[in-house]
């Protein structure tokens, strides 16, 4: 196995579930302060690579590597993950009832430094307000259930929310776009873009371009059949806006289907 | 979707467990009349009671042990259990030292100048009250706040037309056990336009080996007052089995109100299932006058056995019952219980929320009866009923009955079972929070509804229980 750098880095991943291979060797480096997008159909395995980068239970990896800070990330338990400074904001977040969306966070903020000192709540509290007004949520939503009711679009301002609160190194986004109205979209760029700096890697799962027109990737990859088939430059967007994925399948799928 | 395995951070450790090594005075093993007329003698009882007392015994012989709850337990051999023990103390008044400490180590202070803040406290040690605290502040109200056994001797009246009223000692097998036998308990009587203006609580410990805990608790709300009353309790940590089996009565006249919750961590038993309290309760209110309320708060995370229908009879016109629970079992531990509304006057109301939570191989079934008599018009019942499964071993039933004679009724019935979801936990432990918080959290939530009825001390008290029980590190 090759060593590990400090910058993000999937080396050769291949993952199945429940048996079946759905990722086949993934390779992919988000360098600081870099921006990639990752685009393919449905059912290229973009989410389950997003699960596994995050470690769910339910995904056995079969081969490869992820590197992060300078180590293989894959022995890691997921909230090991978390604390490295890796976040993930879900396609579909689920709801805990009974747990208030300020409880929630405080944990979540108090864990990711164990041994820390906690933060203080009024401290904590202040600049939940301050990221909620900047993600324009009612206030309200503080005390609500998480996700519990939420809308779709709700459900995504809160994962921004999250991240924010979180301040993760490297965030990988899933369809954190889909589901949004033109001026959520906005809201929600505003909310990533805060984030993007020099020390931050991003990874931007999405089926459209309007979300790139927030966020400017500096590549773009396309996932197809559990593998990375095709990258370049955020220009690709607009060939895939015009043609679809089958001009991708033709050029670069031949080896897949070859197999 | 898949379910995880039992987490590991179900593996908890009881920390009441220890046993206070103090010389007791005990009756001994076995249960006959000559039993009973030595606790009546102990007690200092009058005549009138030890005759209640013996009614009750030779009741209880024609009696057979129930045994339809979903429950496995062996039989119980009522020969081998000592009715009697009582620490011996120092002069009148002063609480031995030894018995400070071990209510000291349990968090509950004896001491006037350390009492807790806003809580008077009766402490009751196997078979006797071993103190009550704040008498002042309750003296200066009219409030009556003593040992059971001091309530017979000192308001004979006042129990003499209370006790037995709502639960009579021909009511089932473990209270006509409770009736011959019962050694101590809280009495409490909140005069009429009186707002007890601090909570009152009872905190039950067994000690002695072999020996059973047979407490009555008797509350008495007069017309327009108001009362808060929690109620605690403990064990040590033993391989046999040990026999708890209480009767609680409250009474709320025209326009009263009682509030009465319990922690109920009495020991479990270990993870085989060695060891543990039977836990055998009748636990009734009776809405005796119009506008009345009375709300039953539980949270029973201890016993092996569980077996306890907290209910309200619902008699005065426009009266109120509610009953909200918590039940978490783990490991072997087996619950059946749930509550009983029975509405005999118009207009009147229930609310029931209950929340079972089991793990491990244990059994948590909810049993309830909401019942509207032909006479009773404009009725209404809410009933909300969730179970949650922790693994893949455990198991949960739900066991509601509603016998609506009065065709006016409203009742309305919801029922959820879940599991804690592996996407659920993945969620929480993706923002860096361990399985065992994720567990804790989702939990918590769960029993929100319920936690928020308790006075806000004793539910950051149940909710610190309720993780320890969840907790590996302690393990
Ligand atoms: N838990 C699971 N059990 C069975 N099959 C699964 C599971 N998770 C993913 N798959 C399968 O793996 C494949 C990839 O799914 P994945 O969700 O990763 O696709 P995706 O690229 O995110 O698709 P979309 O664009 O629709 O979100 C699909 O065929 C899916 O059915
Ligand atoms: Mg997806």
């Amino acid at each position: 196995m090759s060593e590990c750098g400090a910058d993000f880095e999937i080396k050769d991943l291949c993952a199945s579930v429940e048996g079946k291979p759905i990722l086949k060797g993934v390779n992919l480096r988000v360098n600081r302060g870099e921006t990639h997008a990752l685009m393919g159909p449905n059912g290229s395995g973009k989410s389950t690579l997003a699960s596994v980068i995050m470690g769910h239970p339910g995904y056995e990896v079969t081969g490869g590597q992820i590197c992060f800070k300078g180590r293989n990330i894959l022995d890691l338990e997921t909230e090991e993950r978390a604390r490295l400074g890796i976040f993930l904001a879900f396609q579909y977040p689920v709801a805990i009832p009974g747990v208030t969306v300020a409880k929630f966070l405080k944990t979540a903020a108090d864990a990711m430094r164990p041994g820390g000192a906690k933060v203080s709540s009024a401290a904590f509290l202040k600049e939940l307000r301050e990221y909620m007004a900047f993600l324009e949520m009612d206030p309200a939503f503080i005390n609500r259930f998480l996700n519990d009711g939420f809308s779709g679009g709700e459900k995504k301002r809160m994962e921004i929310l999250q991240m924010l609160a979180l301040k993760p190194a490297f965030a990988v986004m899933d369809e954190t776009d889909s589901g949004l109205d033109i001026d959520a979209l906005k809201i929600v760029s505003k909310g990533i873009n805060r984030l993007v700096g020099p020390d931050f890697g991003l990874l931007l799962i999405t089926h459209y371009e309007r979300m790139l027109r927030y966020i400017k990737p500096d590549h773009l990859h396309i996932l197809m059949d559990g593998r990375i088939v095709h990258s370049g430059g955020p220009e690709l967007v607009k060939r895939l806006e015009e043609k679809g994925y089958d001009w991708v399948r033709q050029e670069f799928g031949k080896e897949v289907l070859a197999e | 979707m898949s379910t995880p395995e039992t987490p590991d951070v179900l593996k908890d450790e009881y920390k009441y467990g220890f046993y206070t090594d103090i010389e007791a005075d005990s009756a001994p093993k076995g249960l006959n009349e000559d039993i009973i007329r030595f606790i009546s003698r102990k007690k200092g009882e009058p005549d009138w009671m030890l005759e209640w007392r013996l009614k009750a015994y030779r009741g209880w012989l024609k009696k057979k042990e129930p045994r339809w709850a979903y429950l496995d337990y062996p039989p119980i051999d009522y020969q081998d259990i000592c009715y009697y023990s009582a620490p011996k103390t120092g002069p009148a008044g002063e609480v031995d030292e030894e018995l400070r400490k071990t209510f000291e180590r349990l968090g509950i202070p004896l001491d006037e100048r350390k009492r807790l803040e806003g809580v008077a406290v009766d402490a009751v040690f196997d078979s006797v009250s071993v103190a009550t605290t704040h008498k002042d502040i309750l003296a200066e109200k009219g409030i009556l706040f003593c040992p059971i056994s001091e309530a017979i001797r000192e308001h004979p009246d006042l129990v003499r037309k209370y006790l037995g009223s709502v639960v009579p000692p021909a009511d089932n097998f473990f209270a006509a056990l409770n009736s011959a036998v019962f050694t101590d308990g809280s009495f409490c009587y909140i005069p009429k336009g009186v707002r007890c203006p601090i909570e009152l609580s009872t905190y039950f410990r067994i000690n002695a080996r072999n020996t059973g805990q047979f407490e009555r608790t008797l509350i008495v709300a007069d017309e327009g007052s108001y009362v808060s009353y929690l109620e605690g309790c403990t064990a040590p940590l033993r391989d046999e089995n040990q026999l708890h089996a209480a009767v609680v009565e409250l009474i709320a006249l025209d326009d009263a109100q009682i509030k009465y919750a319990t922690v109920q961590n009495w020991y479990a038993g270990d993870k085989e299932g060695r060891g543990g309290i039977y836990n055998f309760v009748t636990k009734r209110g009776h809405c005796r006058g119009q506008r009345s309320r009375i709300s039953w708060t539980q949270v029973e995370v201890g016993s092996a056995i569980t077996w306890k229908y907290p209910g309200c009879v619902l008699e005065g016109e426009h009266s109120v019952g509610e009953f909200y629970s918590v039940a978490l079992t783990n490991h072997r531990m087996q619950a059946d219980t749930g509550t009983k509304m029975i509405h005999i006057g118009s207009h009147t109301r229930s609310t029931i929320v209950s929340k079972g939570i089991s793990a491990g191989e244990s059994v948590n079934s909810y049993r309830g009866l909401v019942q509207v008599l032909p006479d009773a018009v404009g009725c209404r019942n809410h009933s909300q009923c969730d179970s949650m499964l922790i693994g893949d071993k455990c198991k949960a039933n739900t066991f509601p009955v509603v016998e609506a004679e009065n065709g006016s009724a409203v009742i309305e019935h919801e029922a959820t079972t879940s599991r804690i979801s592996e996407d659920q936990l993945f969620y929480l432990k993706s923002r860096g929070i361990t399985e065992e918080d994720a567990v804790s959290l989702v939990v918590n939530g769960f029993c929100k509804e319920v936690f928020k009825q308790l006075p806000l001390e004793f539910a950051v008290e149940a909710i610190r229980l309720l993780e320890l029980k969840l907790d590996k590190s302690i393990g």
